[in-house]
């Protein structure tokens, strides 16, 4: 603004949290650290060189520990990372390496700090588990800091920052932004990182706009540049002209007041304007979420995850303790209906307690049902804890990852025998359950007719689905581009769910995420979805969104999207048809 | 050499990811001789989180814990009960 000689720059990213906030920028980048200089040390200095490289360890380490004692009590638990990069930073891999190679090539503690952190990268990049390959950051976070230490490159103390900034940066480690005070920031801008990062993570948790994955954006914008971070578009604008500054000062005040506005608004019912009433349920994992459901206006709980109480424990949890925490649920959000999926431990997730086994493709592996048909004692005891509770509520009984009519069949034997003996022991419990499937698989997609006069109700679990069905790991990076729920292969099977489904006079449910992403409505809405469920935070958007649309246009604008061949026209058609009604609710222009 | 060495299962949900490891790491480090963490062929120095890690041992893995000195007995014994603990998480 005071500098009439800038242009006006736009940059797009990632929007890894929505909002606008505008303000000066604040940039916290290493530099320095990346630019390292090689030179030999002189052998009679050797020893001095070690004793540099120690005392930037020693002051690494000092460091950190002041972050841990000062650490924002919210973000407290994380601490737990920066005690083990303590420990890391005395690793003989690192430390006792650096030494060595200090010695052997006779060359600066930068540069041989940099070769020993080089080769642990590739070490860990070539692991096959995702989990161990993350941990290569770990081992980056905290050379970084010794880095730092050693090029005598300026502190960037974040817990300093004394204005009301934007935070710029290449990449946040999780020891910076847990010495972040919170209310100074009024949102994040960095290089690298997407949605699921922990800057992300951070940043929606505290509800500041984030734009991130900018790849130049630590290059382009300077400390104290005036710039607009628009989080729900992805774009940062850097320079803003006084014209840009007044439009997006409009916007901003307009995404307030549609948060404020959608939030009081959460506890009307989703009815379209033609007075088509969508249930918008929540998904749940730990009982303690249904406040969350409930306060965001959900109308019930469409996906209650069971894995946590397997997860966390060393034995199986008994029946009563399932019970329990099925009933803390149930109760709470009674009479609205609580739908319970039956275990699904898989791949991604670890595996039970007591299993001893390795799968080279867990995806594709001994998981969810399969697991428990072969497990049936544990399924049983589940099994009965959910026909006890549904004596007490609207429950009904969710089987993920069903892939053949057997499968529904052996399901069903299994809940009879466990109700006769309920009834045998003079329990008191409900038979007559309503028993849902998860269509997540192509062969049950395939089989769905069959499939549809077997059970009272379908789920659509789009993430698994679209998985399977367009052979994409969605955690690969190479390939996760790929994955879009608006693939027409995608679109087909949904409509091919649905129609049978209602042919065969059953009702069909989605419950992955793109149920909770409000431009997907017009979509799921035209194929004729019966309910949705999703993360409780987003259920007050959703809702905003179905309001403001009309069933018969959308089935109309559903023959548009069926005639399209690709993802990208298809994506191209709702947004050029959707996004403006979306973005008028958001900015109101 | 004196050589003492015990069996053990990992069962914590994660397997010997960053936080386990640096407890096994934090105790073998107090140790006045070698700790050793085997898995199957391979065979790291316990005192390395770094290196546990490169072993990517998952839960229901069977490990061996090994010392060179009697006089480590303690620490073993220690890092044994905190993976049948399951570190406590």
């Amino acid at each position: 603004m005071s500098d009439t000689n800038a242009i006006e720059i736009v940059l797009n990213g990632i929007g890894a949290s929505p909002g606008i906030c505008i303000g000066k920028a604040y940039s916290v980048d290493k530099e320095g650290v990346d630019v390292v200089r090689k030179y030999f040390i002189e052998k009679g200095n050797l020893p001095g060189e070690i004793k540099r490289f120690k005392a930037a360890v020693k002051k690494a380490k000092d460091e950190l520990k002041a972050i841990i004692k000062n650490s924002h009590e919210e973000l407290r638990q994380q601490s737990y990372i920066l005690e083990t990069h303590i420990v890391m930073l005395k690793d003989k891999m690192l430390y006792g390496r650096t030494i060595e190679t200090i010695e052997d090539e006779r060359i600066n503690a930068e540069w041989a700090l940099k070769k020993v952190v080089s080769n642990l990268k590739s070490m860990f990049q070539n692991m096959s588990d995702p989990y161990l390959k993350e941990r290569a950051a770990d081992i980056v976070h905290v050379s970084d800091r010794v880095m730092k230490n050693l090029v005598g490159a300026e502190p960037v103390n974040i817990a300093d920052i004394r204005k009301r900034v934007i935070l710029i940066a290449q990449d946040l480690s999780p020891a910076e932004t847990s010495q972040i005070q919170l209310e100074k920031i009024k949102g994040f801008v960095t290089n690298r990182g997407g949605k699921a990062s922990h800057t992300g993570i951070i940043a929606r948790t505290l509800e500041i706009p984030a734009v991130l994955g900018l790849d130049q954006a630590t290059r382009i914008i300077q400390n104290d540049d005036l710039i607009i971070v628009d989080g729900t578009a992805g774009t940062v604008i850097v320079h803003p002209t006084e014209e840009t500054l007044v439009k997006y000062e409009e916007r901003k005040i307009g995404y307030e007041e549609y948060r404020a506005a959608i939030t009081r608004g959460s506890y009307l019912a989703a009815e379209t304007t033609d007075g088509f009433q969508l249930p918008v349920m929540g998904n749940i994992e730990l009982p303690e979420e249904v406040v969350s459901v409930i306060d965001h206006g959900g109308d019930g709980i469409g996906l209650y995850r069971t894995e946590f109480q397997y997860l966390n424990s060393s034995v199986f949890p008994s029946e009563d303790e399932l019970f329990d925490k099925y009933m803390d649920v149930v109760e709470v959000i009674a009479p609205k209906p609580v739908t319970i999926r039956t275990l699904d431990i898989n791949g991604d997730r670890a595996i039970a307690p007591g299993a001893e086994r390795d799968e080279i493709n867990p995806a594709l592996g001994l998981r969810a049902i399969r697991y428990c048909l072969q497990n049936p004692e544990i399924f049983k005891t589940q099994i009965r804890a959910i026909l006890r509770v549904a004596a007490y509520g609207d429950v009904r009984i969710l089987i993920p990852m069903i892939s053949s009519c057997d499968e529904i069949c052996e399901t069903k034997r299994i809940l009879n025998e466990v109700a006769d003996s309920l009834d045998k022991e003079g329990a008191v419990f409900k038979r007559d359950i309503k028993l849902g499937i998860m269509i997540e698989v192509p062969s049950a997609v395939i089989m769905a007719d069959v499939m549809a006069e077997k059970v009272d109700f379908f789920s659509i679990g789009t993430n698994d689905l679209i998985q399977y069905s367009l052979a994409i790991d969605r955690g690969n990076s190479e390939v996760a581009y790929l994955y879009n729920p608006l693939h027409p292969a995608i679109i087909h099977v949904i409509k091919h769910v649905a129609d049978v489904a209602h042919e065969k006079g059953i009702k069909v449910f989605m419950c992955g995420e793109m149920a909770s992403d409000p431009i997907y409505m017009p979509v799921l809405l035209g194929l004729g979805l019966d309910e949705l469920s999703m993360n409780p935070q987003s259920i007050p958007a959703v809702k905003s969104m179905v309001r403001s649309l009309n069933i018969e246009d959308v089935k109309l604008f559903m023959q548009d999207v069926l005639k399209q061949t690709s993802a990208t026209a298809i994506t191209k058609l709702v947004e050029d048809t959707y996004s403006s009604i979306l973005y008028d609710k958001i900015y109101h222009e | 050499m004196y050589t003492l060495s015990r069996d053990v299962v990992i069962i914590n949900e994660l397997g010997l990811h960053a936080r386990s490891a640096a407890g096994i790491a934090k105790l073998a480090q107090n140790a006045k001789s070698k700790v050793w963490l085997i898995m199957g062929e391979e065979r790291v120095d316990a005192s390395s989180i770094i290196d546990i890690l490169s072993l990517a041992c998952s839960k229901g893995s069977k490990i061996t814990l090994k010392i060179d000195e009697e006089s480590d007995i303690d620490i073993l014994n220690e890092i044994i009960e905190l993976i049948k603990k399951g570190f406590l998480e």
